[in-house]
């Protein structure tokens, strides 16, 4: 299947749910603000898949991204930090949910490159160990950003009428497509996930670079971590619960290999909007939720079917 | 075909029916014949050895007689009757059971849970443990092993107690005819000593025991009768062994039927420089004490048998394992530890296995062909795909690559050209010093040629190259110096002309038996 294809059957995809929504939600559907809703909520998972994108095409997995996210919100909300920000700027919040991810994700990064751990399991143990210390840290409370207006200022605009944390997505999945399409970095990135030996014996330094692979999952799981603060105003240690399954599903049913060595942030970037207009049209028809969930994943097992029947199908045609 | 004198065979002749018989097997492979006609007879109660260098077909053999592979051509009798082995599975319950090299046991199961494999003792679906363990210790006993518990994990074992496992295996499905693919290669000599007691006994028990090995001192000393194949053909049948003389032998299994067409030698200048310097290195247990010099414009082959530390020696010079002792200088500068050093400095590998050491199959030739150097075309972190592409063209025309074209997947192109893509990666890098591991493995006999005159022409424009094969005349008429490796030691150093494929194979079977 060549990748015209693949995002044909994606666009298609879509178009099918926006028929659905069109067709079942009317009005309401269709709206302005309906569709930027649609993308806020999407803000989130959008900007962690661009990096979990990376991290699956190199061949790896990172489970810790929703506990990360959910510590970076906590340290980023508590009591000194906001004094901080009211003392010299509301980029001290951005700074530190940045920083808190980044550092998380290099600590993934050395355990697994360095530490020869399966990513499964070193980001397993983040994901507990996160979360953990997040609930630690704010004492399970959920933690209201006050008197921060000018975060909010920033964050809760609408340039062009679009929220900034929808442009956020916007701007981190062009940087991302860049990334990986365009630079020395994607390009040790896909080859890292196509044959990793091949790579090394090419003179690949692939440990170090793993090591900035997860670096930069932690930092996208840092900017997803600065969206939700400015969407819900608070930090919790709840948040970002199963953001690691959305984000894997959203990356493979756009068509990156879990095995690694093919990736598309465009796929990526459908898959997310394929799963939160589903959640939409379902939420606007007030239909229950567990319906949902069902529906969810039987996108993901026709998808990574279909994936598989034409993976096959390329090989027996072309050996 | 060599006779065997009829009076001389008579001595051993008391069972004249043989167990099993093949008669002109033929083996096709797109592109390739495996087999090429080999006939092979094997009586109850024998040790038949079965002999021949790397690539003459053995490992097809004992494949077909599995069931893993289909023959093209030709029949199989058992008991003077024809059967058909269509799987595996059939070939054990046609009592023919296998021993391959790379012992196929399952390391997390217990010796009980292996044995028992694939036909486990249940009742309802229910395994019955105790008796399985009661047969596994009855069997382990009548293999000389009674310490050796059933429920032991399998994992835990040395190799010498996981070959008993698979042996125990074979005995569990009533084995008539066991195969034995190099069984003493893993063993140390206490071991294969208990591993020969073990064959006579099951030949005593009336078991046909087919047994490949590469020391002739242990065909020697346990096999009553030899095959020999070359080439895919059996050009000796059922010679005894001890009316064989070793020189006799190795004729056979030397004489050529397939003439390799290789470059002219120029002669390296006595003056030229020492490019590579490898002086006392070791890896563990691997190798000791390799020291070898590759001047510019030489190349220097290594010979020796699968397992002797070839390939090896090529990883660790190239940083891919770490040396134990010794030391590496390029241009009499000392090489740092690791591949991206060794790159750096301009050496490169073209690995062994070109598949999954070499290649991203499912991405463009000209990236593969730039993997080492996709960053010096990049600027600023941004590929110049458009310099890699023009790179790339100029190495697939140089190398005469085809198809002539850089953007199919890797996958496509045959394993000739998957070869020049490997070089070609590194003629982009610039490298000055070539470290080859089976350049011609997989790669037709048209296209061989064709890479010998590449990898001279390397050499005459000043590259010093190191290359290792299992293909002793390859390596002899390629090179212009020849290292023989036996047992992880270099056993000979000298010029390839004073070296004949005889000596060398006398070099690496003697050194092998001690």
């Amino acid at each position: 299947m060549g990748p015209a294809l693949r995002m044909g059957g994606l666009v298609f995809a879509l178009i099918l749910l926006v028929v659905v929504g069109v067709v079942t939600g009317g009005d309401r559907f269709v709206s302005f603000g309906n569709v930027t809703t649609i993308l806020s909520l999407a803000a989130v998972t959008g900007v962690v898949s661009i990096g979990m994108t990376f991290v699956i095409t190199s061949g790896g997995i990172d489970l810790s991204v929703g506990a990360v996210v959910a510590l970076a919100s906590i340290w980023a909300s508590t009591l000194s930090t906001q004094y901080l920000a009211q003392d010299y700027g509301w980029w001290v919040i951005v700074v530190t949910a940045l920083a808190v991810g980044l550092v998380a994700g290099l600590i993934n990064g050395v355990i697994i490159a360095y530490g020869k751990v399966p990513a499964f399991m070193a980001t397993l143990a983040m994901l507990a160990a996160a979360r953990g210390l997040a609930e630690l840290i704010a004492g399970r409370r959920t933690q209201i950003l006050e008197d921060v207006d000018p975060f909010f200022d920033v964050f809760q605009a609408r340039p062009l009428g679009v929220p900034v944390i929808v442009w956020i997505f916007v701007v981190v999945a062009a940087a991302g497509w860049f990334l990986l399409n365009r630079t020395t970095f994607g390009r040790r990135t896909v080859a890292i996930g196509g044959n990793p030996e091949a790579s090394r014996l090419a003179g690949i330094k692939i440990k170090r670079h793993t090591l900035y692979l997860y670096g930069l999952s932690g930092l996208t799981a840092g900017i997803g971590a600065v969206i939700l603060l400015a969407r819900t105003t608070s930090g919790s240690s709840t948040h970002g619960t199963l953001l690691e399954l959305d984000t894997i599903a959203a990356v493979v049913v756009g068509g990156t290999l879990l095995a690694g060595g093919r990736g598309t942030i465009t796929g990526t970037v459908l898959g997310v909007l394929i799963f939160s207009t589903l959640t939409n049209v379902f939420v606007i028809n007030n239909l229950d939720s567990s319906v949902q969930a069902i529906a969810k994943g039987a996108i993901i097992v026709g998808a990574v079917l279909l994936q598989q029947w034409f993976a096959s199908r390329e090989k027996a045609t072309s050996t | 075909m060599v006779d065997v004198d009829p009076q001389r065979a008579e001595q051993r002749d008391e069972q004249p029916l043989p167990l099993l018989r093949m008669r002109g097997i033929v083996k096709q492979f797109p592109g390739a014949r495996a087999l090429d006609g080999v006939d092979l007879e094997v009586r109850p109660g024998e040790v038949h050895c079965l002999l021949g260098q790397n690539g003459a077909g053995k490992s097809t053999l004992i494949k077909v007689l599995a069931g893993a592979h289909q023959p093209t051509e030709g029949e199989i009798l058992l008991d003077e009757e024809p059967v058909t082995i269509a799987d595996p599975v059939a070939a054990l319950n046609l009592g023919i059971a296998t021993i391959y090299q790379e012992l196929d046991v399952v390391d997390g199961l217990t010796v009980a849970e292996n044995i028992y494999l694939g036909h486990e003792l249940a009742r309802g679906g229910v395994t019955r443990r105790s008796d399985a363990a009661r047969n596994t210790r009855e069997i382990l006993k009548r293999l000389g092993h009674p310490e050796i518990s059933p429920h032991r994990e399998v994992g835990s074992l040395p190799a010498a107690g996981k070959q008993i496992v698979s042996l125990a295996r074979a005995l569990s499905r009533d084995a008539r005819v066991v195969i034995m693919d190099e069984p003493s290669a893993v063993l140390d000599s206490e071991e294969v000593e208990n591993l020969h007691r073990i064959v006579r006994e099951l030949t005593a028990d009336g078991v046909a025991v087919v047994y490949i090995s590469h020391r002739l001192e242990e065909i020697r000393q346990l096999g009553d009768r030899i095959t020999v194949i070359k080439d895919g053909r059996t050009v000796a049948t059922s010679l005894l062994v001890a009316d064989t003389p070793t020189d006799e032998l190795i004729r056979l299994m030397t004489g050529r039927s397939v003439e390799y067409a290789f470059p002219e030698r120029p002669g390296v200048p006595e003056d030229a420089a020492p490019v590579l310097e490898v002086e006392g290195l070791g890896l563990g247990d691997v190798f000791k004490d390799v020291s070898l010099t590759v001047r510019a414009g030489e190349i220097v082959g290594l010979a020796g048998l699968v397992g002797s530390g070839r390939s090896e020696i090529l990883e660790t010079i190239y940083g891919a394992r770490r040396s134990t002792s010794g030391t590496v200088r390029l241009n009499g500068k000392r090489l740092g530890s690791g591949v991206h050093a060794a790159v750096a400095a301009g050496i490169g590998l073209c690995p062994e296995e070109r598949k999954s050491q070499g290649l991203l199959l499912d991405e463009p030739v000209y990236r593969n062909i730039t993997l080492s150097t996709f960053a010096r075309f990049a600027r600023g972190g941004l590929l110049d795909e458009g310099a890699e592409r023009a790179a790339a063209r100029e190495q697939i025309e140089a190398l005469d690559l085809r198809p002539a074209s850089a953007d199919r997947d890797a996958r496509t192109l045959s394993g000739g050209n998957q070869q020049k893509a490997l070089l070609a990666r590194w003629l982009v890098h610039g490298c000055r010093v070539l470290l080859l591991d089976e350049p011609t493995r997989g790669v037709d006999v048209g296209a061989r040629a064709e890479i010998y005159n590449l990898i001279r022409r390397l050499a005459d424009d000043g590259a010093a190259v190191l290359v290792v094969s299992s293909e002793i005349p390859e390596v002899l008429g390629l090179a212009d110096r020849v290292l023989v490796i036996s047992d992880g030691r270099a056993v000979h150093d000298g010029p390839a002309d004073d070296i004949d494929e005889h000596a060398v194979l006398d070099l690496v079977m003697e050194g092998s038996a001690a």
